[in-house]
């Protein structure tokens, strides 16, 4: 691990300050994602702002009824927060399908939807990788892609998002509060908060330099039935191959999100639409324009079966 | 270097670090408490488990710095061999172990396992989300999941769990 300075931060505005004043800056609350990649020098900060002093770790219920999750409320008690579980279990059911109890007792809100890839080539600092060293090529492309992306990937790279919980998010219709380093701030739908890799897969998402998310907001509850279904190679501590995540109404209407096969939460609401007709007519609009290699071709086919089974699931 | 001060199994301590240091090196090389195992140093194995303010986490995916003022226990603070924590004696009795070497984190964890779910935390393995959850066979086997054993004594490590549980193995 290289060399760097160490502070903690007293107030969200000063922490997003202190972020884009210092060159190689970077915030840390959980650290479990990114203490990983600076063991490996693939992280190489100067600068750390310990976050976890900010005071954003309670769960509030907003005056629309729905709730305002702090950034630092770790994995573990938003999964287990009596109202999560009752009015939005869908993502009670992301958070624990993710990582392991050890994990998520120290991962925070905020520090999950950043979390990098777990792409083998973005972790093999052998091997070229545009996320990692921009401009040096992609290892997946061509190589073992069985883990990788099938929809909005690009010649750049074809990377996913390992995130369980940003799916359910994506399907909650979630927004993510930020500061920026001038203080402002800032409310993003979480559908704008992902980019996809397009030529510059090393900026992963829409936050500015130093902006700081500060908390989650979730709106009232929609009710139905949520399902959270996670394909992976183990029964447990694997991420996904291929998840959905769901939330179907008495009348077979609802949300639908997957997760496993973009660089980011895939939601298509024309494929919503479609869900009173079934997982085939639903996933034909889901996957429009997928673009699988032969190694992860099986993920098509997948999406459907799995949905299939989400929707089974919901009717019982 | 900073210096930073925690308690571990109740004794004060103070420790004048690089800002690298894991807590898990902090606790193996500078404390010599080398009861806590580094395995994969990734936290993925569980062999680092160790319990922070009642919770149980992998030491060597945090930095010492982090942790001024918080109170920690390892395998050293539950028991040692001429008193046990009922754990131990269960991992003794019911052979949850080969080798040893990923056992103080197996004990921690199942530990903060058992704590876990009388605080009604649900799992993955929770059939319903509302209800209490229960030391069960496929609970514990969820809930452990962080932990691996490279000799393979699971089902004895679920015996162990489930007997200190209060449960029938």
């Amino acid at each position: 691990m290289r060399s760097f300075t160490y502070e903690r931060a007293r107030l969200p505005g000063e922490a997003a300050s202190a972020a884009s004043r210092i060159e190689g800056a970077k915030f840390i609350a959980g650290g479990t994602n990114l203490l990983d990649l600076m063991k490996l020098e693939i992280e190489t900060p100067t600068h750390l702002i310990d976050v976890n002093g900010l005071a954003l770790d309670k769960i509030e219920t907003t005056p629309e009824g729905g709730l305002r999750i702090g950034a630092l409320v770790r994995n573990t008690d938003l999964a287990a927060d009596p109202r999560v579980r009752r009015d939005y279990g869908l993502l009670s059911r992301a958070l624990l399908a993710g990582a392991s109890g050890q994990l998520r007792n120290k991962a925070t809100t905020a520090g999950n939807l950043l979390q990098r890839t777990r792409c083998p080539y973005f972790y093999d600092t052998n091997q070229p990788c545009n996320k990692r060293r921009p401009g040096s090529g992609c290892a997946a492309i061509g190589g073992f892609s069985r883990q990788h992306a099938i929809l909005g990937a690009s010649e750049a790279c074809i990377a996913t998002h390992p995130s369980d919980m940003a799916v359910a998010l994506r399907a909650l219709d979630a927004t993510v509060e930020t500061v920026r380093p001038d203080g402002s701030v800032q409310s993003v739908p979480i559908a704008e908060l992902y980019r996809l890799p397009g030529d510059t897969p090393q900026i992963e998402t829409t936050l500015v330099p130093g902006e700081l998310i500060t908390a989650v907001k979730l709106p009232k509850p929609i009710g139905g039935t949520h399902i959270y279904h996670k394909v992976r190679d183990r029964a447990s501590y694997a991420f996904a191959l291929v998840s959905v995540g769901a939330i179907v109404a008495p009348d077979g209407t609802g949300r639908v999100a997957l997760g496993g096969v973009a660089h980011k939460p895939w939601r298509v609401e024309a494929a919503e639409a479609e869900m009173p007709r079934g997982a085939n007519a639903v996933t034909e609009q889901l996957l429009a324009g997928a673009k699988p290699t032969d190694e992860n071709a099986f993920k098509l086919p997948l999406v459907e079966r799995t949905l299939s089974a989400v929707f089974a699931q919901a009717r019982v | 270097m900073s210096k930073v001060s925690f308690s571990v199994n109740g004794e004060a301590r103070v420790l004048e670090v690089d800002t690298r240091t894991t807590l898990l090196d902090a606790l193996r090389e500078h404390l010599h408490l080398t009861g806590t195992k580094k395995g994969c140093d990734h936290g993925q194995c569980g062999a680092c488990t160790v319990i922070v303010d009642g919770r149980r986490i992998n030491s060597c995916l945090t930095l010492a710095v982090m942790h001024e003022g918080d109170s920690m226990t390892t395998i050293e603070g539950l028991g040692l061999p001429q008193s046990l924590h009922p754990m131990q004696a269960a991992f003794v009795k019911h052979d949850g172990y080969q080798c040893g070497y990923c056992t103080p984190g197996q004990i921690c964890s199942a530990v903060a396992v058992l704590d876990e779910i009388k605080a009604g935390i649900p799992s993955h393995a929770s059939a319903d989300l509302n209800a209490l959850p229960q030391a069960t066979t496929a609970e514990l086997r969820e809930r452990m999941s962080g932990n691996i054993c490279r000799c393979g004594a699971y089902s004895n490590i679920v015996d162990a769990i489930t007997e200190v549980a209060g449960r029938k193995a």
